[in-house]
């Protein structure tokens, strides 16, 4: 049987096959033989490599059944404008039969301070919906009932205060914290590495993560405080293997925090999500799913001893890849769009957004994140994909880019472990390096034409413009009457008492998210609860590397 | 006396943290031969206009992919003129609607460049429209 590690038969004529390039990588310049077989696998052992679906090493993926027992989350992020206008569009997602909420906040919002902040000007609603107070909570899940919509808030350095803000909401609609499902987004680690939209220094910063795990293990049992991303590494022009390894050791280091806090690992480890970009290099992404699995596993028995199940299956949800979508030749983008979704949906995710059409020019229009959501259902009800489980496990190709991923994910985690952990790699700009190279050499490849971009570098055409959202400076006027109107009504004399306590409680170790409750009762707003943290935590700001 | 080198800022106004674009813009110019300083982070058109004056630049490149940009860019092009530095050509890339490009080439923005502009044309447009100083 010809493997690949013998020279291929070579045609009558002697001649060597010719091929399109003298060298094929994936997206992440990962090299691609032209054929994989058995001999490529000899090290590998399918019992104890790959397994069975819903049992370790969990490559197969993290339930016996998966999809033919429940389809994944249909969960697409939404939010713009005001609550009112995220609100409508929240119950219009969910009737056309989106199953789960993803909620998006505005730059202010996410860094922390009021729609009246003057450095909130020209942002507010913009990038998301613009929440101040408890009272814009109430107003976004209006008609949604908590108890029984689980719903997720990439929100991370605020993300103690808009999760407060989220319990009170449900504690008003009278629902049970013990049967709240959702996710927090909340990872502090990769805002220093890839998005940036950090406010206080990593110690305070992973002390707040800390306390909402702490809390989340005593009394939110189904929702899961934290998702450890790598989403936003991919986004900033990571590798494949790098945003795998990255993620994975910020999973590390939480994990190792929480421990330090005195919890012990499955208490808390079942409570840990994950999320991953689903990018264009179709395989390559399917493998770095499977290996992340795979990965956890050995790290979560090995690395720290435990013993449930539910401690070391990786779940993630995962996000087609915002930075492959073109502003030019928009409609190219839902084919981009379906083909990601495929990659995470043949990977094994729990959880999915595909993204609209319009990404590269504004949020979506309403018809833009209808057709995603469509995209996802037709994945679901029409390919046939979600009738068996594993659809590529054995594949020569699939598994040796499985076993490839793995061994990437590694040194980076060895690499960083030997630099004393993930915040002493991230002081000394290591991950952000690394990223910052690769984005570099991505974009080199591009302007050579080496990688071709459909509609952008190649078969260019003619551009139509397409409709888009717009969001007006209405926004900003509307919430500042709101705030002022939220001010006028509250005891501030019980907001400032409130405040207080937390400011001296943050100067101490006591867990701060019943100080951050109490005050978010009390409608305190988002930046007064920021800015009391600001006081005793400080700010950061990276020294740029550019 | 040859041409001193062509001296660019590179800013990233408002709150957005997404700054891949800005980084590979600022390593592209730097390859080509200027002399590039990057802001950093949510920088305020104050801060951004006096870097600008500050390090004696002769291009802005701007990069806003949060949708603040009919605030933020006008307000910067004011404080420049303010500053008397309306010579100092203004770039801007980012996330910017077809319809709102005009308004920003009226305020004063040279060149607007969108999700798919290669580095090589940045590069050109820079050199060609830098102002000549010795």
């Amino acid at each position: 049987m010809p493997s690949d590690r013998e020279p291929l038969p070579r045609p009558v004529t002697g001649e060597k096959p010719a091929e399109r390039s003298s060298e094929f990588t994936t997206i992440s310049g990962h090299p691609i033989r032209r054929l994989y077989s058995r001999s490529d696998l000899s090290g590998w052992d399918p019992n104890r490599d790959l397994g069975l679906p819903g049992a370790p090493p969990y490559t197969r993926g993290i339930h016996p059944a998966m999809y033919r027992g429940r389809l994944w989350t249909m969960r697409q992020f939404a939010g713009f404008g005001s609550a009112r206008d995220t609100n409508e569009r929240f119950r219009y997602l969910l009737s056309q039969g989106q199953a789960g909420l993803s909620v998006a906040f505005d730059l202010p919002t996410l860094m922390g301070y009021d729609a009246d902040h003057s450095l909130a000007e020209g942002e507010v609603g913009k990038c998301g919906v613009a929440i101040s107070s408890l009272a814009d909570m109430e107003a976004l899940f209006d008609q949604i009932p908590l108890a029984s919509v689980s719903t997720s808030m990439t929100i991370n350095s605020p993300a103690a205060v808009i999760w407060a803000m989220y319990l009170a909401v449900a504690e008003k609609q009278g629902a049970d914290w013990k049967q709240l499902s959702g996710t927090l987004q909340n990872d502090i680690l990769k805002e220093y590495i890839a998005q940036k939209e950090y406010i206080y220094p990593p110690k305070p910063s992973m002390r707040l993560v800390i306390d909402t795990i702490e809390f989340a293990a005593r009394h939110t049992p189904k929702f899961n405080p934290i998702s450890v991303s790598g989403y936003h590494i991919r986004e900033a022009g990571s590798t494949a293997i790098q945003e795998l390894a990255f993620t994975l050791r910020d999973g590390i280091e939480y994990v190792e925090w929480g421990i330090r806090r005195g919890m012990a690992v499955d208490d808390f480890a079942p409570s840990l999500s994950f999320f991953f970009n689903a990018h264009n290099d179709f395989f390559e992404e399917i493998a770095k799913y499977r290996a992340a699995r795979r990965v956890w596993y050995k790290t979560m028995t090995e690395r720290f001893g435990a013993k449930l199940a539910r401690s070391s299956a990786l779940r993630f949800h995962a996000q087609t890849a915002g930075c492959s979508l073109t502003a030019q030749q928009p409609y190219n983008n839902v084919v981009r769009t379906a083909l990601q979704a495929l990659a995470a949906v043949m990977g094994g995710a729990q959880s999915l957004h595909a993204n609209s059409l319009d990404e590269a020019w504004a949020l979506p229009t309403e018809f833009a994140a209808t057709l995603a959501l469509r995209t996802q259902q037709i994945l679901a009800h029409e390919t046939g994909v979600a009738n068996t489980v594993d659809p590529f496990g054995g594949s020569y190709f699939v598994e040796t880019l499985t076993n490839e991923a793995e061994e990437g994910a590694w040194k980076y985690i060895r690499k960083i472990d030997a630099m004393g952990g993930m915040i002493p790699a991230i002081e000394r700009g290591y991950p952000q390096r690394e990223i910052g190279d690769a984005s570099y050499r991505y974009q080199t490849a591009v302007d050579r034409k080496e990688k071709i971009i459909v509609g952008v570098n190649d078969f260019t055409g003619e551009e139509k413009a397409i409709e888009v959202l717009r969001i007006d400076e209405s926004v900003r006027a509307e919430q500042a009457q709101r705030l002022r109107t939220l001010r006028a009504e509250r005891s501030g004399e019980a907001v400032a008492r409130n405040l207080t306590t937390l400011r001296k409680a943050a100067q101490g170790t006591e867990n701060l998210m019943p100080h951050i409750y109490a005050a978010v009762k009390s409608y305190a707003t988002l930046g007064e609860i920021c800015d009391s943290l600001r006081d005793v935590f400080g700010t950061y700001e990276e020294a740029s590397v550019a | 006396m040859p041409d001193r080198r062509i001296r660019v800022l590179i800013a990233k106004p408002g709150l957005d943290g997404h700054d891949r674009g800005a980084k590979i813009i600022a390593r592209a110019l730097r390859d080509a031969g200027m002399e590039v300083i990057y802001t950093g982070l949510r920088q305020t058109p104050e801060m951004i206009a006096s870097a600008a004056l500050q390090e004696d630049v002769d291009v802005i490149g701007l990069s806003i992919l949060s949708g603040a940009h009919n605030t933020l860019v006008p307000q910067l092009l004011g404080l420049l003129k303010q500053k008397g530095m309306d010579d100092v050509t203004v770039l801007l890339g980012g996330t910017i609607p077809e319809a709102d490009i005009p308004g920003l080439k009226a305020a004063g923005v040279a060149g607007i460049f969108l999700p798919g502009a290669s580095t090589q044309d940045i590069v050109n447009f820079v050199r060609e429209h830098a102002p000549r100083k010795t």
